[in-house]
């Protein structure tokens, strides 16, 4: 409908994201595990380019959803579970003895192990519901206050998440979880069986787990692309877009702000918490430290960066934001090593100083970001093509 | 009064501060009038306005449009009711085309949610190519079907003003309410401008309109109200308000005794 790509583009597109974990696993893993990650981080761009992008309302908390999905999967997926039974019991007996009555010896034993197909739903939801629930204080806020309501909102559930080990311990504070179950699917683990040194075998062919871990982060960001665009190009879509351009016009034109406000804020914490999800499945491991509104920041700079509210530059700049640091430090101190003999810029100091740079350029050059929206002046008038108008 | 009144509001009232911009205002509007909205500037027409509109709350007052009455708490249930309204300053969606600025107009009577959106079933199919069917068609009743694709932001102030009034007619409005249509409109602008509300008129839809420019007024609306200071001080057909001595008192001053 809006765009006529041949197929034989698609095709080949296609063939190369399938085929590219298959060759960059040649290079070693961790080329794969870097774009595993820069996956995910599409997912989060496109769900925050939701409520920045479509809505327009300035989120800086937006990884607090992220933090959540993890934290559920960290809790519904770990034997962490056990340790909240055996704290509670500890601190309020009574209510130690109901829970554990409530979820029976296995779970006290050995925690609470449900399956990926039960958290991915109960990520998408539980955060959903967080996102309308902080959304709805910052319903009259708009630009600045609203960023610095949500800036706040986004701290409160990373130092929530710092301190929830006591009285009684749930997320285990700073240490984090570990030990977070990897992705099952069809009684196939993505990390591999024990023993097997991470190589998964899926019908007869084998791979490293972060392929498998690929296939499964491409899925799901296939799947936040389709959502996203259908949402964009419906009577939602419209809805939220108008509100970005004028909300009192809207509201004049029988849209439901305030309902309309919160869906945005829930769908994008949705996504949110899907990737949070993967993300602690992936790493087995989560702390607070990976939540912090540095995270957010970067969320919100792909999606500036790449072009604020249109899907493909959101997913180049997701792509770019999160693949660039991984690759400088994977090549820039070896390419010194190997000219000079000796590290004169570290990698880290590198990478702030390309980002920093590459902001700063962007908003001088290209202030709608790398791949805006075409101007509707591109498209064809209505006249030229069909004949509606004419009718 | 008359069998046939679209829109009665009664004994509305409304305070800014120390300002009372409207004391006991009574409006009734016929099913099938242009109505107009005169005074000097400063009278009270665009609040009066907003608050039929809910853009501003009143603080007193009955609210009553074809025969049900409505609370102008919030202007999105007032546009589900029926009132739809353009703005003094245009408002347009800006960076969307003139089309999604009127099928944006479509919302209100239009339901699928975020299943239909996503999974596009066949209602879901139908409900747009409607929407994009009688957006359309509004355009082209506005005379600017050939500019459907263009940037709204871009589009000339004139053709600016009828994306707007095809958005609001968009909402299947019962009145539609038009503060200052013909503001920076030259002649020829204007003349178009009038015969399309009267085309909308005949149409069945009634109108409420401010406007300043009082030979456009005389000759297009049914029946004009006149506010000064937040009253209503005179109210009947053009030739009768144009005699009344409390409206040229208004416009013109009192004669020196």
């Amino acid at each position: 409908m809006n765009t006529h790509h041949s197929p034989l583009r698609i095709i080949f597109f296609a063939l190369l994201l399938l085929v590219f974990p298959v060759v960059a696993s040649q290079f070693g893993n961790s080329w794969v595990r870097i774009i595993d990650i820069a996956l995910l981080y599409i997912m989060l761009a496109l769900g925050l380019n939701i409520v920045v992008g479509f809505a327009g309302l300035l989120d800086l908390g937006y990884i607090a959803f992220f933090a959540i999905g993890a934290y559920l999967a960290g809790l519904l997926a770990s034997p962490q579970f056990a340790v909240v039974i055996e704290s509670l019991q500890m601190e309020y007996p009574t209510a130690g003895d109901w829970l554990l009555q409530l979820a029976g010896e296995a779970v006290a034993a050995q925690g609470i192990h449900w399956s990926v197909w039960v958290i991915i739903p109960l990520a998408a939801l539980v955060a959903g519901i967080f996102g309308a629930l902080l959304g709805a204080p910052t319903l009259k806020l708009r630009g600045d206050y609203l960023a610095i309501v949500t800036l706040g909102f986004g701290e409160i559930i990373r130092i929530f998440m710092n301190n929830l080990n006591g009285p009684v311990n749930i997320t285990n504070g700073p240490q984090g979880i570990n030990l977070i179950d990897p992705v099952r699917i069809g009684g196939v683990s993505l990390a591999g069986e024990a023993g097997s040194g991470g190589v998964v075998q899926v019908a007869g062919w084998s791979m490293p787990s972060v392929n498998a871990y690929y296939y499964l982060f491409l899925l799901l960001c296939m799947l936040t692309v389709f959502m996203s665009q259908r949402l964009q190009h419906s009577r939602l879509g419209r809805a939220w877009i108008a509100i970005r351009e004028d909300e009192i016009a809207a509201k004049a034109m029988g849209i439901h702000v305030r309902n309309m406000k919160l869906l945005a804020f829930a769908m994008g914490a949705a996504f949110g918490g899907v990737a949070g999800a993967m993300f602690g499945a992936f790493q087995g491991f989560i702390s607070p430290e990976s939540f912090t509104l540095t995270e957010s920041i970067a969320v919100l700079a792909m999606v500036v960066l790449g072009g604020i509210g249109h899907i493909p530059g959101v997913i180049l700049g997701a792509v770019l934001l999160a693949a660039l640091p991984e690759i400088l430090r994977h090549t820039v101190e070896p390419i010194q090593m190997a000219l000079f003999g000796h590290v004169w810029i570290e990698a880290e100091v590198l990478r702030q100083l390309l980002y920093g740079l590459a902001l700063v350029l962007i908003m001088l050059v290209r202030p709608a970001g790398l791949w805006p929206s075409p101007r509707q002046e591109d498209r064809p008038l209505a006249g030229s093509d069909t004949q509606t108008g004419a009718a | 009064m008359s069998r046939d009144t679209l829109l009665r509001v009664t004994g509305v009232g409304k305070r800014f501060g120390g300002l009372q911009a409207l004391t006991d205002v009574n409006l009734a509007i016929t099913r099938g009038h242009i109505h107009g909205l005169i005074g000097p500037n400063g009278a009270g027409k665009t609040t009066c306005f907003n608050v039929i509109t809910g853009l501003n709350q009143p603080d007193s007052g009955q609210f009553e449009l074809a025969g049900k009455s409505y609370s102008p708490s919030a202007p999105h249930a007032v546009a589900r009711a029926g009132i739809a309204r353009t703005f003094q300053n245009i408002r347009l969606f800006g960076d969307m085309s003139a089309l999604e600025n009127v099928m944006v107009g479509r919302h209100v009577r239009t339901h699928q949610g975020v299943l239909g959106a996503i999974f596009r079933h066949p209602a879901a199919r139908e409900e747009e190519v409607q929407i994009v069917a009688h957006a359309q068609a509004l355009l082209e009743y506005v005379g600017i079907a050939h500019l459907a694709q263009r940037t709204a932001r871009h589009l000339s102030y004139g053709d600016q003003r009828r994306v707007e009034i095809a958005r609001a007619l968009a909402t299947e409005p019962l009145l539609l309410a038009l503060d200052e249509p013909a503001a920076g409109m030259n002649a020829t602008e204007k003349s178009e401008l009038r015969d399309l509300l009267i085309r909308i008129r005949d149409k069945g839809t009634s109108l409420l309109l401010i406007e300043h420019d009082v030979k456009l007024m005389m000759g297009l609306c049914d029946r004009i109200t006149v506010l000064d200071y937040g009253k209503v001080i005179a109210e009947g057909t053009a030739a009768e308000v144009q005699q009344n001595p409390a409206v040229i008192a208004a416009y013109l001053g009192v004669e020196a005794a």
